[in-house]
C-alpha cells in the first residue's frame, strides 16, 4: 500500500491506473470470449461446412492484415520507450505510424468485406440463405466477429488520437505517461484478438 | 501482498527487443499459415490455437510488459483466462455428448 | 443502546454541504465525483425504479387474484411481468448493494478518501440512468414494451414485434455500468487500503464487494455480447440464434445463464456481507469464523460460475451436462451454509439488541434459508423436471432475491441511515414496518411454493379454479407487503428530514465508518487512519461495569 499516495489531494497512482486498465481488458477478453464460445460450438456442429466456407476467404489479405497489426503493435510499444527516453517527437511519430497501420488494416478490411458483399454473401442475403446452415453460421460469425474487432480498431485509433493531443499539450510526458501505456495496452488487446481470429477464420483447411 | 510498489520502478524496454519479438511473431505467423496447408485432421485447429497462444504469450509479456508487472497482474490474468476456460469447457459438457 | 462518543462528534460541514465542484444545488450533485454523493444518487434513482417495479408487481398480483381477465389483457400482463423483471433485476437488485452502499461505504471502511477512479464512478451512474431511461422510454414507443420476460429467450425475442431492441440495449448499458463499478472496487481495494488495513482486517462487507466485483468484471461481458447478438439478429438476421438459419436457441440459454446465474451471486454476496457486518454489532460479539466467511465469499463467486445450466434442465441438454451441473449446484450450497452457520454461531451467547437493522437480518436469514433449501430441491434433476417453470421457481427466486437481498438492502438502509444522513429514523415505526413487511412478504410468496408444487405454471395469465385460494392468499400478502414498504419508506424519508441528530456511532460498531462524524466530511477522515485492530474487535468499547457483569 502506498501510503504516500494519500497525502496529495489529487493523488496519482500509475500502478492503479494500469491495474484498472487490465481489468477492463479482461472484460473485453470475455466479451470476445462469448463469441469464441459461439464459434466453437457451431464449428463443432458443422465442421465440414466451416471448412468449405473458409475456402472462400482470401488468406493473403488475412495474413497481410495480421502482419500489419503485429507491426502496429510493435510501433505502439516502441512509442512508450521513446517517451521514457524523452523523445516526445519520435514517440508521437510512432503513434502516428500506428494509426496509419490501423487505417491500412481498415482499408483492407473494407475491400475484403465489399468483395464478399459484391458476391452476395452477407447476412440475410438470398445467396447465403440458400446455402447449408453451417455456412450461414460461418459467415454470420465472420461478419459479427471481424465487425466487432474492426469497431475496436476504430476505438483504439480514437484513444491514440486523444493521447496525441495530450502529448501535444504536455499532459502526457516523460514522467507521466500512464495514459499512453493504457492506450497501448488496449491496442495490444486488439492485436491479441486478431491473433486468434486469423487462424480461426482464414486457416481452416 | 506484493502490490506495494508504485510507479517508481520504471522499465525501459530496448527497441531492439521489440524488433526481436516482432520478428518472432512474424515467423510464427508464417508457420501457422504454412502448417494450415497440411491436412492433419482434427490436429489442425489444435496446432493453430497453440501457435496463436504462443504469439499471445509474446505479446502479453513483451509488448504489454507483463514481465515487469507485479505478481498480482499475473494472478489476475490467470483468473480471467481460467474463467474463460471454465465457460468454454462446461458449455462443451452439453455439446460434446449425445443430447 | 451503546452510545460511544467518538472523537468526530465535533460537527463540521459534511459531504452533504460541501461539494467537490464549484456548483451549487442540483448541479453540485449531478457533477459530483464524491463517492458518498454518487452512492446517494444511486440510492434515490434506484428506489424510484424499485417503486415503479413494485407497482407493476402489485398489478400482476391483482390480475391473478381470480382466473380469467380481472384488470388487464394477456398482452399487457406479459409486458408487465417483463418490465417488473427487467427493472427489479437490472435496475434495483444488481446495482442495489454495490452501487449504493458499496460506493458510500467501501472507501470509508478501508480508510480511503474516495474510490480510485472517481470520475469513472460518476460515469457509471450516468450509464445506469441512461440504461434506465431507455428501458422506460421503450415502454412508450409504438409497438409496446417488450413481452419476452426478463430472460429474452430466443427465438421469441427475435420474432416478437414489441420493442425488444431498446430493452436489450438498456440491459447492455446497465451491464457496462455494473462492470465499471466492479473495476473501480477491485482496484480500490488493492490500492487504497489505509496503512495497517491488511486483507484480513478488512470488514466482511468489503470482502463481499470484492468477490462481487470480480463476478461483475468477468461474467457481465458475456451477457453484453449475448444481448448484442440478439440485437444484431433482429437487425440483420445473421442466423446465430435463429433456428431457421441453423442457430441453436439452447446456446443462447447457455450464454444468458453463464452471466445470469453468477449475477444472482452479484446480488446476494454483498447482502451476505451486510449481514456479516450487522450481526456482530448487535450481538456484541466478534464475528465467528472471519476467514471462513471471507473465503466463502470468494468460493461462492467461483462455484457460482460453474452451475449456470441448472436453469436449463428441461431445455434438452446432454445427460452428462445435466448430471455435472446438478452435482455442482449442490457444491455451491456449501459456502452459503458456512456463512449461515457462522452467523448463527456469532449470535450464540451474544447480548443481542433487537434494533431494526438486526430484525431485518433475522428475516434475511430465515427467508434466505428457505430460498436456499428450495434451491437445492430445484437443483436435483428429478425434482426439477417436475418443478421447472412452475411458480415454485418464482417463489424460490423471490425468497433468495427479495427475502434475501431485498431484506439485506433494507437492513443496510436502517443500519447505515444515521451515518449517511446524520439523522435517526423512528425506531418504533421501523420495527412495525419490519413486522408488516416480513408477514406480508411470506404471505405473498409462500403460497407460490404450494401452488407451484401442485402444478401452477409460472408467467401464466389464466389458471384453473383449484389454484385460486393460493392466488388470493398471495395477492392479499402483496397488499400487506406494500403497506409495510410504505410505512418503511415514509419513516425513512421523515427521519431524513426531521429525525433527531444521530451521533457518530449510534450502534457501537467497530468498523471505520463509525469513527467518522455523521454524516462524514467530504474526505471522510481528517487524517488517514492507521489500523491496528480487527473490524469486529469490541474490546475498545467495553465499559468496566459491563465487564464485571460478565
Amino acid at each position: 500500500m502506498s501510503s504516500t499516495a494519500h497525502t496529495h489531494v489529487a493523488h496519482r497512482d500509475d500502478y492503479g491506473s494500469r491495474m484498472g486498465m487490465w481489468l477492463f481488458l479482461f472484460t473485453e477478453l470475455i466479451l470476445f470470449g462469448g463469441l469464441f464460445i459461439v464459434y466453437a460450438v457451431y464449428r463443432y456442429m458443422h465442421q465440414q461446412e466451416f471448412h468449405l466456407a473458409a475456402q472462400e476467404l482470401n488468406t493473403t489479405i488475412g495474413m497481410l492484415n495480421t502482419i500489419i497489426l503485429l507491426t502496429s503493435s510493435m510501433t505502439a510499444a516502441m512509442s512508450i520507450t521513446a517517451l521514457q527516453k524523452g523523445n516526445v517527437r519520435f514517440s508521437m511519430s510512432l503513434i502516428v505510424v500506428t494509426i496509419l497501420f490501423a487505417g491500412t488494416f481498415m482499408v483492407n478490411k473494407f475491400f475484403e468485406w465489399s468483395a464478399k458483399i459484391h458476391h452476395g454473401i452477407y447476412p440475410g442475403s438470398k445467396e447465403l440463405v440458400m446455402r447449408p446452415e453451417g455456412e450461414i453460421l460461418y459467415f454470420g460469425l465472420y461478419y459479427v466477429m471481424t465487425g466487432l474487432h474492426a469497431l475496436h480498431v476504430i476505438v483504439g485509433v480514437t484513444i491514440f488520437v486523444f493521447v496525441l493531443v495530450f502529448m501535444k499539450t504536455g499532459t502526457v510526458n516523460q514522467t507521466a505517461y500512464v495514459k499512453l501505456e493504457n492506450a497501448a495496452l488496449y491496442w495490444h488487446l486488439v492485436d491479441l484478438i486478431w491473433i486468434f481470429l486469423f487462424p480461426l477464420f482464414y486457416l481452416i483447411h | 501482498m506484493s502490490d506495494h510498489h508504485s510507479q517508481e520502478n520504471v522499465h525501459v524496454v530496448d527497441y531492439g527487443k521489440y524488433i526481436f519479438v516482432w520478428l518472432s511473431l512474424l515467423a510464427f505467423t508464417g508457420i501457422t499459415v504454412s502448417v494450415s496447408g497440411i491436412n492433419l485432421g482434427n490436429w489442425t485447429v489444435v496446432i493453430a490455437l497453440v501457435i496463436a497462444s504462443v504469439k499471445s504469450w509474446y505479446v502479453l509479456n513483451y509488448f504489454m510488459h507483463l514481465r515487469h508487472e507485479d505478481i498480482v497482474f499475473k494472478i489476475f490474468i490467470s483468473v480471467a483466462l481460467i474463467t474463460l476456460a471454465i465457460f468454454v469447457s462446461l458449455t462443451f459438457l452439453d455439446y460434446s455428448f449425445v443430447r | 443502546m451503546v452510545n460511544v462518543a467518538g472523537p468526530a462528534d465535533k460537527i463540521e460541514p459534511s459531504f452533504l454541504e460541501v461539494s467537490t465542484n464549484k456548483y451549487k444545488g442540483i448541479l453540485s450533485w449531478l457533477l459530483t465525483v464524491d463517492h458518498k454523493r454518487i452512492g446517494i444518487l444511486y440510492l434515490f434513482s434506484m428506489m424510484t425504479f424499485f417503486s415503479v417495479a413494485v407497482v407493476f408487481g402489485f398489478l400482476i398480483r391483482l390480475e391473478l387474484i381470480a382466473p380469467g381477465r380481472t384488470i388487464m389483457g394477456p398482452q399487457m400482463y406479459n409486458q408487465l411481468f417483463t418490465l417488473h423483471g427487467i427493472i427489479m433485476i437490472f435496475l434495483f437488485i444488481i446495482p442495489g448493494l454495490p452501487a449504493v452502499f458499496g460506493n458510500f461505504f467501501l472507501p470509508i471502511m478501508i480508510g480511503a478518501k474516495d474510490v480510485i477512479f472517481p470520475r469513472i464512478n460518476l460515469f457509471s451512474w450516468y450509464l445506469f440512468i441512461t440504461g434506465g431511461l431507455i428501458a422506460v422510454i421503450s415502454t412508450m414507443l409504438p409497438g409496446g414494451s417488450a413481452d419476452t420476460g426478463w430472460t429474452f429467450y430466443v427465438p421469441y425475442s427475435v420474432r416478437t414485434t414489441t420493442n425488444v431492441i431498446p430493452a436489450l440495449a438498456a440491459a447492455f448499458i446497465l451491464g457496462f455500468s455494473s462492470i465499471l463499478t466492479g473495476l473501480n472496487f477491485v482496484t480500490t481495494v488493492h490500492r487504497m487500503r489505509a496503512p495497517g488495513m491488511t486483507w484480513f482486517k478488512m470488514p466482511l462487507f468489503v470482502w463481499g464487494l470484492y468477490a462481487t466485483a470480480w463476478v461483475q468484471i468477468l461474467a457481465t461481458p458475456i451477457i453484453g455480447i449475448t444481448l448484442a447478438l440478439v440485437i444484431v439478429e433482429r437487425f440483420l438476421g445473421v442466423g446465430i440464434f435463429d433456428p431457421a438459419l441453423g442457430g441453436d436457441p439452447v446456446l443462447y440459454q447457455h450464454l444468458f445463464w453463464i452471466y445470469s446465474h453468477p449475477a444472482v451471486y452479484i446480488m446476494i454476496i454483498p447482502a451476505m456481507g451486510i449481514v456479516s457486518e450487522i450481526i456482530p454489532v448487535f450481538a456484541r460479539r466478534t464475528i465467528f469464523g472471519y476467514r471462513f466467511i471471507a473465503f466463502s465469499s470468494l468460493a461462492i463467486a467461483l462455484f457460482g460460475s460453474l452451475v449456470w445450466a441448472h436453469h436449463m434442465f428441461t431445455a434438452g441438454m446432454s445427460d452428462t451436462a445435466q448430471f455435472v451441473f446438478s452435482f455442482l449446484t449442490y457444491a455451491v450450497s456449501i459456502p452459503s451454509a458456512i456463512k449461515i452457520f457462522n452467523w448463527v454461531s456469532t449470535m450464540y451467547k451474544g447480548s443481542i439488541q433487537l434494533d431494526p437493522p438486526f430484525l431485518y437480518v433475522l428475516s434475511f436469514i430465515f427467508q434466505f434459508s428457505i430460498g436456499g433449501f428450495t434451491g437445492l430441491m430445484l437443483g436435483a434433476l428429478s425434482v426439477n423436471i417436475h418443478l421447472q417453470d412452475t411458480s415454485f421457481v418464482v417463489a424460490h427466486f423471490h425468497y433468495v432475491m427479495f427475502g434475501g437481498t431485498g431484506f439485506g438492502i433494507f437492513a443496510a438502509m436502517h443500519y447505515w441511515f444515521p451515518k449517511m444522513f446524520g439523522r435517526m429514523y423512528n425506531k418504533k415505526v421501523a420495527t412495525w414496518a419490519w413486522a408488516i413487511t416480513t408477514i406480508g412478504y411470506n404471505a405473498l410468496y409462500f403460497p407460490m411454493f404450494i401452488m407451484g408444487y401442485l402444478g401452477m405454471p409460472r408467467r401464466y395469465y389464466d389458471y384453473l379454479p383449484e389454484f385460486q385460494p393460493y392466488h388470493v392468499a398471495s395477492t392479499i400478502g402483496s397488499w400487506i407487503l406494500i403497506l409495510g414498504l410504505i410505512i418503511m419508506f415514509t419513516n425513512l424519508i421523515v427521519g431524513m428530514r426531521r429525525g433527531k441528530k444521530a451521533p457518530a456511532n449510534p450502534w457501537g460498531g467497530a468498523t471505520l465508518e463509525w469513527t467518522t462524524q455523521s454524516p462524514p466530511i467530504l474526505e471522510n477522515f481528517h487524517t488517514i487512519p492507521t489500523i491496528e485492530k480487527g473490524p469486529y474487535d469490541y474490546s475498545q468499547f467495553e465499559i468496566p461495569a459491563a465487564k464485571e457483569a460478565q
